[in-house]
């Protein structure tokens, strides 16, 4: 069975000038030890699926329908201090700047035993054992003696694997990471990852990995999901998806990734930029932008088809689709 | 002393940088300095940097966050003062081309954050047309107008966007108002700092293409700063690798990746995701980069590096010339580095 | 002007019943003090009009009240209704200008000193801070008391609006200063900034131009905030007997004439005055304070 399951999540935004449809019927499921990498542009609303998991929305952002599940379990309509809870035992977070996680007023020590003794049965003596071995496990060198340091007293880098470990001490089911290492350098960047992935395999720990970078998620993840305008496009594993995508949004997307291994004359690139929330055109989102539009894109909104190995949201996969819809 | 590469006999480059360095002064308040006992400290963002950009071709220089590289770029162009060493702009002293309205318009820079880089209360119209107006290029309000909307058109806007303010727009259409701004005083030289780094992928290669586009059409020279060798890879003709203010490496492009030479370079290759899934085992750089106030001595990369032996810890290695490239290493210029060549990729 | 009520501003100020209440408060307030002149139902310095049998007069609604006077007269027979809207006149423009003028100096000196940094940074921030340390009150006093020893006696009351203005003007304007240079270092490093630098083009217009017009949201609030302390800081001046003349009476110089009555029963010569420069003064800071919200991007 599946550990987290988002059924037709739908969030909104209220302002002045209307309610804004911030997700629309997302849904996806992870099962222990996956990780599923969430990939899009700025704004197409990957972070905010994230959010909406950990019971995070920032207001006025509201969840306005559907389910989402934990190991079978509503979450979505749980009480703050409910929620709050579930936030540190089952569910970890990460986000792109460790420094808006940690508490700069208390040693790294205190705050990672502290986590441990809410939320395992566990004495202060046992936690502090056990928490300068998350930090030797997360790569940090004499651990023993860094403990009781103050997160200023660390790098970026290091103070990144402090959060990740913090993340992980109180032993959660499901990891929702944003942006985890977007802020460090290139070669801090992979370390990071490869310790994440390790470490998700060996407890058997479901992962959401939400980043804009497609290498990170080839890199680590298992499926992935690419989101458009607050929408699903195309899920589906990972290495199908890099190589083959089938919603033609995937593959503009796969596409313009500057090649590391040659010189192209003209990259690929897709004309035009994502519509903003407040307006979304009718039908498919992404219809304005698609080189291969057809009439019943501009009417009907496409669901999730079955487009071979993948999901694809998109009307070529439906029967009656033009001829040579097989992308 | 030049370490420029192959420079072209009987033509002056573009862009010529001499062993420039800037420092910045990070010591604590006086007071305070006096009360903890403590020196002055110095931050030795750029050390000794020469390079040579030949007209019409592009420099990049890549390098974490951290290294420099952005420094340089405020350098050429005269938003910071050089603390040692000499930028020469198409062979006549830098100080002395700021100096001249008609030079200075010759040069533009395009800027990372296209959130911060167009003032909100503005009209597009009016951001574009600054150069412009400030360089005294056309005074007749309609022919400015006119020009305005040729930009636009130019960098892929309409002439009626003119009218609209920068919250108007998305990312990468704020960067294309940042390029058809720059483009406005007709420069032969720009500085691009970062310009695709804060913008989505699919975005990013509209941005790239028409920056190559204008290139080819308007001959333009480029110094272009990012840490995306993927990108970097695309636009260049010449890349300078630099780690803690330094050159490590200066190549031609092609010759760069195909044969990277400097540690530095390599382990940054290395550190890439492989977006192929070609299944090859990466092998993460160790360490941190140090920090720049006190940078290790000798090699500074030697903390991190495979190849580091004592002399790397004593004796700061010198560009020197290996194959088409400048490379500052010990080990390449003993010929330390064949050994461990083949765990490299390609 | 289709534009402004379009805007975010007014949406949030119409969304504010406590803001709109005060925002009319403060309009009746400013429209009986200008006008002041032509609406009151006396003239208190009209000295032919004054009658002294009018005197001491209670308010209406008191047994002895006259229907002439609805908030009862002085020791002199003055209106008392038609004192507090003259006086609320001088407390506007005192404060008003008052305002106007550490705008100025604040702004130019924060911009100046967050642009050029370095030294000329470091000096005039030291002043500001000086200037800190003693309580503006007392600035104002001292300015006050230097002006009085500098100008011949004669010509006193000719001084005393402007003297006063410019007390409380200059012992506010750090606070402005400081301000603006906060923002104007945010600004600076900017991009937009940069790129005109890369042009070439001069400091003053780079000032002028670009980070000015940036960092004026913070200076329309402190500004109205301020406007309610410069009309108390001129009560205080007032009531102290070192503001304006007492034949221009502010409401200050009303609630102190009035203070000598307090003990012997006729209350309300010093009370409405009183009430008049609380009603006023909460009006405006309860609008500085909205605007405050409603300008901060991190609230909205």
């Amino acid at each position: 069975m599946s550990l987290l399951q988002v059924k037709n999540l739908r969030v909104e935004f209220p302002t002045r000038r209307g309610t804004l449809v911030a997700l629309d019927d997302v849904s996806f499921d992870i099962a222990p030890g996956e990780v599923l990498g969430v990939v899009g542009e700025s704004g197409a609303g990957k972070s905010m699926t994230g959010a909406a998991i950990i019971g995070l929305l920032e207001p006025p952002g509201r969840i306005a329908g559907g389910q989402i599940l934990l190991e079978g379990k509503r979450i979505d309509n749980l009480p703050y201090e409910q929620m709050r809870r579930i936030r540190g035992r089952q569910i970890g977070a990460i986000f792109q700047d460790p420094l808006t996680t940690l508490n700069p007023l208390y040693t790294i020590g205190r705050q990672l035993i502290e986590t441990m003794t809410t939320h395992l049965p566990i004495g202060p003596g046992e936690a502090r054992e056990k928490a300068i071995g998350w930090l030797e496990h997360v790569g940090i060198p004499a651990a023993r003696e860094r403990i009781d340091s103050y997160p200023h007293e660390f790098s970026g880098g290091m103070r990144q694997r402090v959060v990740i470990a913090l993340a992980l001490c109180a032993e959660p089911k499901l990891i929702v990471a944003d942006e985890p290492t977007t802020a460090l350098d290139v070669s801090i960047q992979a370390q990071v990852i490869a310790m994440l992935k390790t470490l998700a395999r060996e407890k058997g720990t479901a992962m959401m990995l939400v980043t804009h970078d497609m290498g990170v998620i080839a890199e680590t993840a298992d499926r992935v999901a690419v989101m458009y305008a607050g929408r699903i496009s195309e899920i589906g594993p990972v290495r199908e998806l890099v190589r083959h995508a089938r919603h033609p949004y995937s593959k503009g997307l796969m596409d313009s990734i500057p090649p590391l291994d040659r010189r192209v004359e003209r990259l690929q690139q897709i004309d035009g930029s994502m519509p903003r929330l407040s307006a979304i055109p009718k039908g498919c989102p992404y219809n304005t932008r698609c080189p291969r539009v057809f009439d019943r894109c501009y009417v009907e909104r496409p669901e999730l088809l079955d487009a071979g190995t993948t999901r694809a949201a998109c009307w070529l996969y439906a029967e009656g689709a033009p001829q040579g819809a097989s992308v | 002393m030049s370490t420029s590469l192959t420079p072209r006999p009987g033509t002056t480059p573009m862009l010529s940088a001499q062993n420039i360095a800037r420092y910045f002064d990070v010591s604590k308040p006086l007071l305070q300095r006096m009360i903890a006992r403590e020196g002055k400290r110095t931050l030795r963002a750029v050390d000794g940097l020469s390079f040579d950009i030949p007209k019409g071709t592009t420099l990049s220089l890549v390098g974490e966050s951290g290294c420099g590289k952005s420094t340089v770029a405020r350098l050429v162009v005269g938003l910071y003062g050089t603390s040692g060493g000499r930028v020469m702009f198409d062979g006549q002293d830098l100080s002395l081309a700021r100096a001249d309205s008609k030079q200075r318009s010759r040069m533009q820079m395009i800027f990372q954050d296209p959130y911060a880089s167009l003032n909100p209360r503005w009209r597009v119209v009016d951001i574009v047309a600054e150069p412009i107006r400030a360089f005294g290029l056309l005074d007749d309000k309609q022919a400015i107008l006119r020009r305005v909307g040729e930009l636009l058109t130019q960098v892929g806007l309409s002439p009626l966007d003119g009218s609209k303010y920068p919250h108007e727009f998305s990312g990468g259409q704020r960067q294309r108002i940042s390029i058809a701004r720059a483009l406005s005083s007709n420069p032969e030289f720009l500085v691009c700092d970062e310009p695709t780094s804060a913008l989505d992928v699919s975005v990013q290669a509209q941005i790239l293409n028409l920056m190559k586009e204008l290139q080819t059409r308007l001959g333009l020279t480029y110094l272009f700063i990012s840490h995306n060798l993927a990108v970097v890879r695309q636009v260049s003709d010449r890349i300078g690798v630099m780690y803690l203010g330094k050159l490590v490496e200066l190549a031609p492009a092609e010759s760069l990746f195909s044969r990277p030479r400097h540690p530095y370079t390599r382990a940054l290759m290395e550190a890439i995701p492989d977006l192929e899934m070609t299944g090859r085992k990466r092998i993460p750089v160790g360490g941190e980069v140090p920090s720049p106030i006190s940078p290790p001595p000798g090699c500074t990369f030697h903390p991190r590096c495979p190849l580091a032996n004592e002399r790397c810890r004593i004796e700061v290695p010198l560009m020197t010339l290996a194959g088409d490239a400048m490379v500052a290493c010990h080990a390449v210029e003993e010929g330390r580095d064949q050994e461990g060549r083949g765990a490299l990729p390609r | 002007m289709k534009a402004f009520f379009d805007s975010d501003l007014w949406w949030s100020f119409t969304r504010s019943p406590i803001t709109v209440l005060s925002a009319i408060v403060a309009l009746i307030c400013i429209v009986g003090a200008l006008f002041a002149p032509l609406i009151a139902p006396h003239n208190p310095f009209d000295l032919a009009s004054l009658q002294l049998m009018d005197a001491f007069k209670p308010p209406a609604w008191e047994g002895e009240g006259d229907s002439l006077f609805p908030l009862g007269t002085d020791d002199q027979g003055r209106d008392m209704l038609s004192a507090i809207m003259f006086g609320a006149r001088v407390s506007l423009i005192v404060g008003f200008c008052a305002v106007v003028f550490s705008t100025l100096v604040g702004v130019t000196v924060g911009l100046v000193a967050g642009y050029l940094g370095g030294k000329m940074d470091a000096l005039l921030m030291r002043i500001a801070d000086i200037q800190l340390t003693f309580p503006s009150i007392l600035v104002a006093l001292l300015v006050d008391g230097v002006v009085r020893a500098v100008v011949p006696r004669e010509v006193h009351d000719q001084f005393a609006l402007p003297v006063v203005i410019f007390a409380i003007g200059i012992s506010n304007w750090p606070q402005f200063a400081r301000t603006v240079r906060g923002s104007t270092l945010v600004e600076r490093n900017k991009e937009y900034v940069q790129a005109a630098r890369v042009i070439g083009l001069s400091p003053l217009r780079i000032m002028r131009s670009h980070v000015l017009p940036n960092v004026m949201s913070p200076v329309l609030v402190i500004a109205t905030l301020n406007l309610g302390f410069a009309i108390l800081a001129e009560a205080t001046l007032s009531f102290l007997g070192v503001g304006v003349p007492p034949t221009q009476p502010s409401l200050g110089t009303l609630i102190r004439i009035g203070n000598d009555f307090l003990f012997s029963g006729e209350w309300w010569i010093t009370i409405f005055p009183g009430i008049a420069l609380i009603v006023m003064v909460l009006s405006v800071n309860l609008l500085g304070d909205w605007l405050r919200d409603a300008l901060n991007p991190k609230l909205r």
